[in-house]
């Protein structure tokens, strides 16, 4: 079958997109390293805090997606959009936007300071996991909405026509529909969370708050020990595997659903209780994202207009290299989303430190061509690789929702190869499609990934401008410049998803 | 799109071949971006040499080590002092042919491979209007309140966090670890790197960081800022040179050559107080910036050399790290 040899071949060439730097990098340094125990406190402590973190966004996000399933209201489809924004910041402008409204001196402090409280003491495990969630709780309600909008309309119908209580809308709509998408949520925020390292250490107050990335960063950096950085990177890649393992199987498959794909209409019955609580739940959620949003804008906005022009320059090589690797994204992702298999390798391309992928890419394409000249290209193939695990998170149970409805309807027409995915498959992951496209688009916005060892003198991205603002003392403008990386993220990421949703009663 | 992108390059190479000669110098990214130094420095160069200098900017020393005898620098520019020791022991960087005593620097120079080009000491800068008690020593620092906030730099991730590190060990020694636990609770937080830290402090989360004694030029003289300033320890300061190195492999030798007197010179030099906020490393401070020669700077310069730093490293980061985790 066509499709099946596609996803295998997707599959074995994002494994040596992997494996081969890997490899690369071993043979350089000559094997692997033995690891101190310092190291393993580092992973223990990484690991910790990386399922501690998905633990927490995953709890928050499932009373803010149901509240936000529930409930229509004016402006909700900006909401929706607006409280993604987290998920897509440069690490370092989240940092001083998070800390301006939780810090030390944050916004948070102030106020209670003029109340006679003492401040916040943000710097801590507490800060690592406030940070953590700040950036994951969007992605987390975004992929737990979207299991409950795939849930079909007439089900909703059916359990108000029973008067199901909200205990047994629980155990017969919302339970399942949970176990679907909450084991898929925690793996990525967990694996995201894994490779933390500037965040961790700064909100985590210092050592005390030492992840593997760092430890990487550091045999990389100073001690040129690659091998002891690439050992370290194949334990956290192990790691992954064994979770994805773990988790993946918990998903299940799932069993027949099917309805006739109409628009999800709020069947519910609302009571003054319900609205209170979900109406409680999304202004909670939306001032603990937007608050830090806010004032990345009010310190950027002002600058906007003085920018230098290399930092629009900057922002159109950000936006070609956005889009060749949305394409290069999807194109992996889909046949990456139809098996198990497929998902999990998905998880490798972003589990990978991105120091030792682009070292093994540098010491491979080094001997035939110079590597600055590449730099975009390469580039675009290591973005499109880190957003693989988002949008095969999103793709995935959608698939597997609608071969458990229709795939025994289309065997019996005979509906196969291209028509199958044309008439089938394809209309209805639209809507998951968009939205990772959108997430693809956004992320390589602002990733700064492997432009360390690649950056072009000629063609600097817009992420990499802001940090040689900053460099240069050039505080403000670099705030400028970061409103406008996010600004940029947020639009590509609307495009994308609303044109994921056109057409369908989101 | 890219069709156009890979034509441009193929063009571009074809071009440079035609041309004389290149000189390619590898430098750090702050250095090569339109602010930094680098365009100056590119035009001035290109004046006298009729030659074409290209900058490739990024990370130095992963990127020589990886490309070993194959690498395309003819120059390499913006090492540190306290990261030498590992590119040295590579072997590929030649003699530089200068002439040591041009230097104006608070110690002796003596090595013959690798050059100054800038300098600065490593301090702690504070907002004059957020301080109450500013600490004028060590020993002061340790004991100032504790609600007097410092944000530094991890010695694991940033060049600047490591010479801290090795300050702390020239200052105190076997008791480097005693100071960094009397310290540790008023160090708000440590960061990545560099600029993590310094917006911190721009943006009031706390009122003194871990920078250099130049830092504060940068404000008065581009935002008339004077509350920026530097504290002058008693004990001393750590000197923090950045290096250039022609290598060995370079087939360029004369026009290497050439940029590594050119370093020395008036044009490369001047060009360095306003573009990359450090002190030139070849002239008296009599023909530096006003803004520079009159900012506070400490009267002794404490330094590890190469190897010195190198034996101490391990123990200076595992004493920090120890204090700061309990």
């Amino acid at each position: 079958m066509a499709s099946r040899v596609i996803a295998i071949t997707s599959a074995g060439l994002v494994t040596a997109l992997v494996a081969i730097p890997l490899f690369a990098v071993f043979s350089r340094a000559g094997g692997i390293a033995t690891l101190g125990a310092g190291d393993w406190l580092a992973f223990r402590f990484t690991v910790w805090q990386a399922a501690l973190s998905a633990f927490l966004s995953c709890v928050f996000a499932i009373p803010a997606a149901r509240a936000l399933h529930r409930q229509r209201f004016r402006g909700r489809e900006a909401l929706i959009t607006l409280l993604g924004a987290p998920f897509i910041l440069p690490v370092i402008v989240a940092i001083l936007g998070l800390l301006a409204v939780f810090g030390r001196e944050g916004m948070l402090s102030q106020v209670l300071m003029l109340v006679g409280l003492p401040r916040i003491q943000v710097y801590g495990l507490q800060g690592i996991l406030l940070a953590h969630v700040f950036f994951n709780l969007p992605l987390a309600i975004r992929l737990i909405l979207q299991g409950w909008q795939e849930v079909p309309a007439e089900r909703f119908r059916l359990a108000a026509q029973l008067g199901l209580g909200s205990r047994a809308m629980f155990r017969v709509v919302e339970g399942p529909l949970l176990k679907k998408a909450l084991p898929g949520a925690f793996l990525v925020i967990f694996v995201v969370c894994l490779s933390s390292f500037a965040v961790a250490l700064t909100l985590g107050g210092g050592p005390r708050a030492t992840t593997v990335e760092l430890a990487i960063y550091q045999a990389f950096r100073f001690d040129f020990d690659i091998g002891k950085a690439a050992t370290l990177a194949v334990v956290q890649l192990v790691f992954v595997g064994f979770a994805a393992a773990i988790l993946l199987r918990l998903v299940g498959t799932p069993a027949s659903d099917v309805g006739l794909g109409r628009a999800q209409v709020v069947f519910q019955k609302q009571t003054w209780a319900r609205m209170l609580l979900d109406f409680g739940v999304i202004a909670f959620v939306a001032a603990f994202l937007m608050l830090p949003i806010a004032s990345i804008v009010f310190s950027g906005v002002f600058e906007l207009t003085s920018l230098p022009p290399s930092v629009f320059r900057a922002a159109g090589h950000s936006l070609t290299v956005a889009l060749v690797s949305t394409g290069l994204c999807i194109a992996f992702a889909i046949p990456l989303a139809t098996f198990r298999l497929g998902q999990m390798v998905s998880l490798f391309g972003f589990a990978l430190s991105p120091l030792v992928l682009g070292t093994g890419l540098f010491l491979l394409i080094q001997p035939y061509a110079n590597p600055f000249d590449l730099a975009l290209v390469v580039t675009c193939v290591t973005n499109a690789l880190m957003a693989l695990p988002f949008a095969v998170r999103a793709i995935g149970p959608a698939y597997s929702q609608i071969n458990a409805d229709y795939a025994r309807t289309a065997d019996m027409l005979s509906l196969d190869g291209w028509a199958r995915w044309r008439w089938l498959y394809l209309p209805r992951l639209r809507r998951p499609i968009g939205f990772s496209a959108g997430l693809a688009a956004a992320l390589s916005m602002g990733d700064l990934g492997v432009i360390v060892l690649f950056a072009d003198p000629d063609r600097a991205t817009l992420p990499l401008q802001m940090y040689r603002l900053m460099s240069a003392y050039q505080m403000d403008a670099a705030s400028g410049a970061a409103l406008l990386l996010l600004a940029l993220s947020l639009g590509l990421f609307w495009i994308f998803d609303q044109g994921g949703r056109r057409g369908f009663g989101a | 799109m890219k069709a156009s992108i890979f034509a441009a390059g193929l063009l571009a190479a074809t071009t440079a071949v035609a041309q004389a000669q290149t000189l390619t110098v590898y430098a750090p990214d702050y250095f090569t971006s339109e602010w930094g130094p680098g365009p100056t420095i590119e035009a001035e160069f290109e004046k006298v040499c009729g030659c074409d200098l290209d900058f490739v900017p990024g990370d130095l020393l992963p990127r020589i080590m990886l490309e070993g005898q194959n690498t395309r620098a003819d120059i390499v520019i913006g090492l540190n002092t306290d990261v030498t020791a590992k590119a040295r022991s590579t072997g590929l960087f030649a003699e530089h042919g200068q002439d040591n005593s041009l230097l104006e620097l608070p110690i002796e120079w003596t090595d013959n491979t690798f050059l100054p080009f800038d300098w600065a000491y490593v301090s702690f800068v504070y907002d004059a209007t957020k301080i109450d008690t500013t600490p004028t020593s060590f020993e002061e620092l340790r004991s100032m309140p504790v609600d007097q906030k410092i944000v530094i730099q991890d010695p694991r991730s940033s060049i600047s966090g490591l010479a801290l590190v090795l300050w702390v060990k020239a200052v105190y020694g076997d008791e480097a670890e005693a100071f960094w636990a009397d310290l540790a609770p008023r160090i708000l937080t440590v960061t990545k790197g560099w600029s993590e830290a310094y917006g911190l402090f721009t943006d009031g989360e706390a009122p003194m960081v871990l920078s250099y004694n130049t830092s504060p030029a940068y404000h008065i003289a581009f935002e008339d800022d004077v509350t920026k300033k530097a504290s002058i320890f008693s004990e001393g300061h750590y000197g923090f040179f950045e290096l250039v190195a022609k290598t060995a492999t370079t087939d360029n030798p004369e026009l290497a050559d050439q940029f590594m007197t050119f370093v020395l010179s008036d044009a490369f030099q001047s060009a360095i107080p306003m573009t990359n906020f450090s002190y030139p490393s070849a002239q008296p401070s009599s023909e530096w910036p006003e803004v520079f020669a009159s900012l506070p700077a400490p009267d002794k310069a404490l330094f590890f050399s190469e190897d010195e730093a190198e034996a101490v490293r391990a123990e200076a980061i595992e004493e920090w790290r120890r204090a700061l985790s309990q």
